[in-house]
């Protein structure tokens, strides 16, 4: 088993003909993930690879029976790609586009509340599942099919962990980048219980970093309801406070989104939280008694 | 992005929320003009930087004699404010804003930003206005107002009714009831139009002549939302901004400069964070945050290499890149190709692992450039701390 997406889950790509697009579409199909479908208005008709491109994504789900739809549309059209998918019937969206308006990402977050559609990201890496589907810009070669499950706000800071969970022998089952946005479709609380769930995690690595309190509500939700192994590194000790996080923003959070308040938040919850980043397996490894 | 106070209020009056009447000055002599254009009672002159607590560091003047505002201009511009926003350094006055005075009858609080637990646009108000938000909320948690609005709808009355009455306005001036509802919902359609990350005002006053008005103010721009709005771009002022972070935006480079010694080059934000704690876990501090993105190249490392540089607290280099979309091959050819543009003085550690990792470490190798490679993260950090000089 695994979580989110497995090798019958069928990918359109929107914004396939771009540069991204093209390149990451080929290197999904490469790693086995039935990517069925692109989309780019104004280009039906065209091959990506031999993946046939639609005007539409109705058309894709239409045609092709695309369930997930990956998202490489630029910033400024990207929520109306989101709006799109969501509205042709596709059940997972993963949006990998940086730069999305946070308050574009706060009308499309409120238009899919009640819907039943799963938004990733944006600004994410993406999911996979080891040896079914990448659905993503990771590099599928790092990773290594295994016990521990992945959720992270990082990109590259997850493949480092992923790295050091394959070269010891552990393997993940899946990994899944919510992304680095203040407003997201999909936080920690709302993976971990997949993971606690499936059969085949029997460990989870939760990368967190400085901001919001997503952490914090991972850990109030782990003390309740997670009975497996969390191992935790929270990114931006040495970040300097006040940089990038607007004046009023510490009130939300009641003075929450400090390193160090999310690290003794996830302790006391107890999760084994590494304060070097590069102990991350080692400690996954400890905690699995291996 | 932030902006001056005189421009945050530009917009407040393009909103229809009601400010001081006032303008920038940029002379003494734009400041005698104004001021008999002004013809009020009372003269405010204040510094206008990207920074809080200008009125602690002697920033803000006050004076009844229009003949005194030239001299209060010529003071103030080019004087360099220290306050506890700005850093030891402080921030030199290159503008001012001169406007009206007030008749000030009850100082509120009041802010709009995305909470982020919810994703929905929040106002935050407080009876305890002119005072240090964070205070407030940390000591008397009970006087903080959140006021949620729902995107889908936008801003409707029974919001604006909720903060009004959970303030006391009632009891304190009924008029102004109406008119400050009113006023919330025009700050909240600029937040939303705008694409604004934080609106504030503090104070904001009830005057004895029962008017509302935004005594100061503060907005902050969400930098992904600025391709739509021309006219706030133009509202970018870079003596605000430092000289290396204006030069890494202008190159693609997302950098914030620190106070240590090790200057470090990443690909990604949260590795690049990383890096950092693991630069001070081994024994130092680093110099900055770098991350180059996902599509570094030659042109991108040479700029951050003469970044790097140019801060003269850098003891040495550490570049740590974990491939994914980034070949380690073409970031490798771009570290040699810039060293031999670029002069480096410093001891340089480079750290490659993930898509072609194999073949990026052995073009440096071979490159004849003086510097250290190394696979793992922890032994690179150690590495590079050992040859600025302070042991793990």
């Amino acid at each position: 088993m695994s979580i989110l997406v497995n090798k019958n889950t069928r990918v359109v790509v929107q914004g396939i003909t771009g540069k991204e697009g093209s390149f990451h579409a080929t290197q999904c199909k490469a790693y086995g993930t039935k990517v069925v479908a692109g989309v780019t208005p104004g280009k039906a008709g065209q091959e990506v690879e031999g993946i046939p491109v639609f005007n539409t994504v109705r058309d894709a789900v239409k045609k092709e029976q695309a369930d997930t739809s990956l998202i490489f549309v630029p910033p400024p059209f990207c929520a109306d790609a989101i709006l799109e998918a969501a509205d042709a019937g596709v059940k997972l969206i993963i949006c990998i586009t940086e730069g999305i308006p946070v308050n574009d990402m706060v009308k499309v977050k409120r238009a899919l509340r009640g819907r039943d559609v799963r938004l990733i990201g944006p600004n994410c890496p993406g999911v996979i599942t080891v040896d079914e589907a990448k659905i993503g810009i990771m590099p599928g070669f790092i990773h290594k099919k295994g016990v521990v499950g992945v959720v992270s706000r990082s990109g590259t800071l997850t493949y480092e962990a992923v790295h050091q969970l394959s070269t010891l022998g552990l393997g993940e089952t899946t990994c899944v980048g919510i992304g680095g946005d203040p407003v997201n479709g999909t936080g920690f609380v709302d993976v971990l219980p997949l993971f606690e769930k499936d059969t085949e995690t029997q460990a989870i690595v939760m990368i967190g970093e400085i901001g919001g309190d997503a952490e914090e509500k991972a850990a109030e939700f782990i003390k309740k309801n997670v009975k497996k192994p969390v191992i935790s590194f929270i990114a931006g000790i040495t970040a300097p406070p006040g940089r990038r996080m607007g004046h009023a923003g510490a009130i939300i959070s009641g003075g929450k989104g400090t390193a160090a308040e999310k690290m003794k938040t996830l302790e006391a919850a107890g999760v084994k939280v590494v304060k070097n980043p590069a102990e991350i397996g080692d400690a996954v490894k400890k905690a699995l008694g291996r | 992005m932030n902006v001056h106070e005189f421009q945050a209020k530009q917009l407040f009056a393009q909103y229809g929320v009601p400010v001081p009447r006032g303008k920038e000055i940029t002379s003494p002599e734009t400041a005698t003009a104004w001021a008999n254009e002004l013809n009020t009672p009372v003269f405010v002159v204040k510094a206008q930087i990207h920074a809080g607590g200008r009125g602690k560091a002697g920033g803000v003047k006050i004076t009844k004699d229009k003949a005194a505002v030239a001299g209060l201009a010529k003071e103030l511009i080019g004087k360099t404010l220290v306050t506890h926003q700005t850093g030891p350094k402080g921030r030199k006055v290159h503008r001012l804003l001169m406007e009206e005075g007030a008749n000030i009858s009850k100082e509120l609080y009041l802010s709009i930003l995305v909470d982020r637990d919810t994703g929905w646009p929040t106002f935050i108000a407080s009876t305890e206005g002119g005072m240090e938000i964070e205070e407030v909320a940390a000591h008397t948690p009970d006087k903080i107002i959140k006021e949620p609005i729902d995107p889908a709808v936008g801003f409707q009355g029974y919001n604006g009714r909720n903060i009004a009455f959970a303030l006391g306005l009632p009891g304190i001036e009924p008029a102004v009831i109406n008119p400050f509802v009113k006023m919330l919902g025009n700050l909240y359609r600029l937040f939303m139009e705008k694409d604004a990350a934080l609106v504030e005002i503090n104070p904001l006053i009830i005057t004895k002549e029962k008017t509302v008005v935004a005594l100061d103010g503060k907005v902050s721009f969400d930098d992904n939302g600025l391709f739509k709005h021309e006219d706030v771009q133009k509202m970018r002022d870079l003596n605000e901004e430092e000289p290396l972070e204006i030069e890494a935006t202008a190159n693609n480079l997302n950098y914030v400069k620190l106070d240590g010694n090790i200057g470090c080059m990443v690909n990604g934000a949260g590795l690049a964070m990383a890096t950092m704690d693991v630069i001070k876990l081994a024994g130092s501090e680093p110099a900055n945050f770098l991350d180059v993105g996902g599509g570094a190249t030659k042109e991108t490392v040479a700029a951050g290499f003469r970044i790097l540089l140019k801060d003269p607290n850098v003891k040495g280099i550490f570049i740590n890149i974990f491939g994914g979309i980034v070949r380690c091959e073409r970031i490798a050819q771009g570290v040699i190709d810039a060293a031999k543009e670029v002069k480096i003085t410093v001891p340089l550690v480079v750290r490659l692992q993930g898509t072609n990792a194999e073949e990026g470490r052995t073009l440096l190798a071979e490159s004849g450039l003086k510097l250290d490679v190394a696979n793992d993260l922890w032994e690179a950090a150690q590495k590079i701390v050992k040859l600025t000089g302070k042991a793990a």
